[in-house]
């Protein structure tokens, strides 16, 4: 199961992050939930359909630019993956 | 881990009502039935999801009986949402019509979980001792056009074994993205018709290898989920995820439980939410407290190893089994009462070799039917 650089991730339906004035942040979904922080939440945030994988990359590498960029990407396609097995995210072309 | 405080509950169960439709041979609701009379109001409710938000909890399961013969059911999906939970709502599909899935979703319903009694009507009719497989058909169509996360639930045992890969199809064809085949659990309705329900173990074995399989083709597509059914288990489970520690159950009239099958423990009281707020009852009820942490356990459980992470089991199989709440789960093969649960075990793999092998051809047990509350 790979990771297409091209598809546009956006949150599978009944998956969703709790209310901005919740803390801590938290995906919730099908009898499971996720506290999000950091890049975890950076990443989820930007699975809106709009963006694409590698847009989403791009984005984070310059957000945190000090990271060496391919330890970035790694690190984002692994996330990613793990969402997808929990499949709580829907990759459109 | 010795101490009995308490960590922050994630889930609420909300058993909105105990009547229903159908009338399922392993319904998990108490041999008594709560009243409709006695129901908790949409105001109490409200109140309800509020106080367990501010608990910390973050999802709230709406299930019974059959949550949507509740009237109010959109405005207590709006209240849940109003307290920020996520809602799911665990149903047999009626009474349901198109336009009603409609407002469910524009509720902020979040999680849709349908059961199922088999893959085939007849198997489900007499299961449920009613019609309702063909209106489950058409609430699956439904769904496809709704933005809802969907869950079906094959509840499974001897008598729908041999149905699960047309379960799984039937999943794959649907906007499912979760699937849940759970074994009977041993309790209520179920612990009644136990010897028709038991699977063998060579079934079992069939079963669980089935489900790697899928799960490794499914991966990314659809969460397969199975328990299996603990009689046959090495160790317990660590139902409810330990006492008192993850979930809270609120009955149709208010009352606080554990678990599901609490009440089945002589000498257990439970505080109502009329009466305590959710706070109270989860930090200081005597309920709650009774089998939280370890100070109640005995020996194997009291010096054992994995007593952090399967909490000794389940304290109202314990009672059902072995008469003694605070006894170590006898199917735990540490337990000196395990020779029980082997003696029924040997019963059904008797049962069976006497017995053609053919479900459909063995002849239809005499079920107890769960009847529908006063
Ligand atoms: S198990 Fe069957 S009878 Fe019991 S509440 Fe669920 S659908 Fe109704
Ligand atoms: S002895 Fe108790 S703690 Fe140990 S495995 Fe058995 S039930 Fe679990």
């Amino acid at each position: 199961m790979s990771i297409d650089l091209n598809a546009h991730p956006r949150l599978s339906p009944g998956c969703r992050m709790n209310e901005k004035t919740q803390q801590p942040r938290t995906l919730l979904m099908p009898e499971r939930a996720l506290r999000l922080h950091g890049p975890s939440l950076e990443i989820v945030e930007r699975c809106d359909g709009k963006r694409s994988v590698q847009q989403i990359i791009a984005e984070l590498q310059e957000l945190y630019s000090k990271a060496e960029p391919t330890k970035v990407e790694q690190d984002i396609l692994g996330y990613l993956a793990l969402l997808q097995k929990e499949r709580a995210l829907d990759f459109e072309p | 881990m010795t101490s009995t405080s308490a960590n922050d509950p994630l889930a609420l169960i909300a058993e909105l009502t105990h009547r229903c439709p159908l009338h399922c041979v392993y319904c998990s609701n108490p041999l008594a039935l709560t009243q409709r009379t006695t129901e908790l109001s949409t105001a109490d409710w409200s109140r309800v999801f509020q106080e367990a938000a501010a608990l910390g909890v973050l999802q709230a399961d709406f299930t019974g009986g059959e949550p949507l013969t509740r009237p109010d059911i959109l405005d207590l999906i709006r209240a849940a949402r109003a307290a920020g939970l996520y809602v799911n709502l665990i149903t047999s599909g009626m009474p349901l019509d198109e336009s009603r899935l409609e407002a469910l979703t524009q509720a902020g319903l979040d999680h849709f979980q349908l059961s199922f009694q088999g893959a085939r009507e007849e198997t489900a009719q007499e299961i449920s001792g009613t019609k309702a497989h063909a209106q489950k058909l058409r609430v699956l169509e439904w769904l496809k056009h709704h933005r809802l996360a969907v869950t079906l639930n094959f509840v499974i045992h001897r008598r729908n074994l041999d149905q699960l890969p047309e379960m799984l199809a039937l999943a794959e064809s649907s906007s499912a993205t979760r699937v849940e085949f759970a074994h009977v659990q041993y309790y209520g309705w179920a612990f009644a018709n136990r010897d028709s329900l038991l699977p063998t173990r060579e079934q079992l074995m069939q079963s669980v290898d089935f489900f790697k399989k899928s799960q490794e083709r499914l991966t990314g597509k659809i969460r397969i989920e199975y328990v299996v059914p603990d009689y046959y288990a090495k160790y317990p489970k660590p139902c409810m995820g330990g006492w008192g520690r993850k979930l809270m159950l609120i009955t149709p009239n208010g009352d606080a439980l554990p678990c599901h099958a609490a009440r089945v423990i002589p000498h257990l009281s439970f505080e109502n939410v009329k009466d305590h707020s959710l706070q109270e009852i989860w930090e200081s009820s005597e309920a709650f407290q009774k089998f939280r942490g370890e100070s109640w356990m005995q020996d194997p459980c009291k010096t054992c190893d994995r007593r952090t992470q399967d909490f000794g089991g389940c304290r109202c199989q314990a009672f059902l089994l072995a008469a003694d709440a605070a006894a170590t789960d006898p199917v735990c093969s540490l337990a000196p009462q395990r020779p029980k649960v082997d003696a029924i075990l040997a019963t059904v793999a008797q049962a069976s070799a006497c017995a053609p092998t053919n479900i459909s051809t063995e002849s239809k047990p005499a079920w107890l039917y769960r009847p529908n509350p006063a």
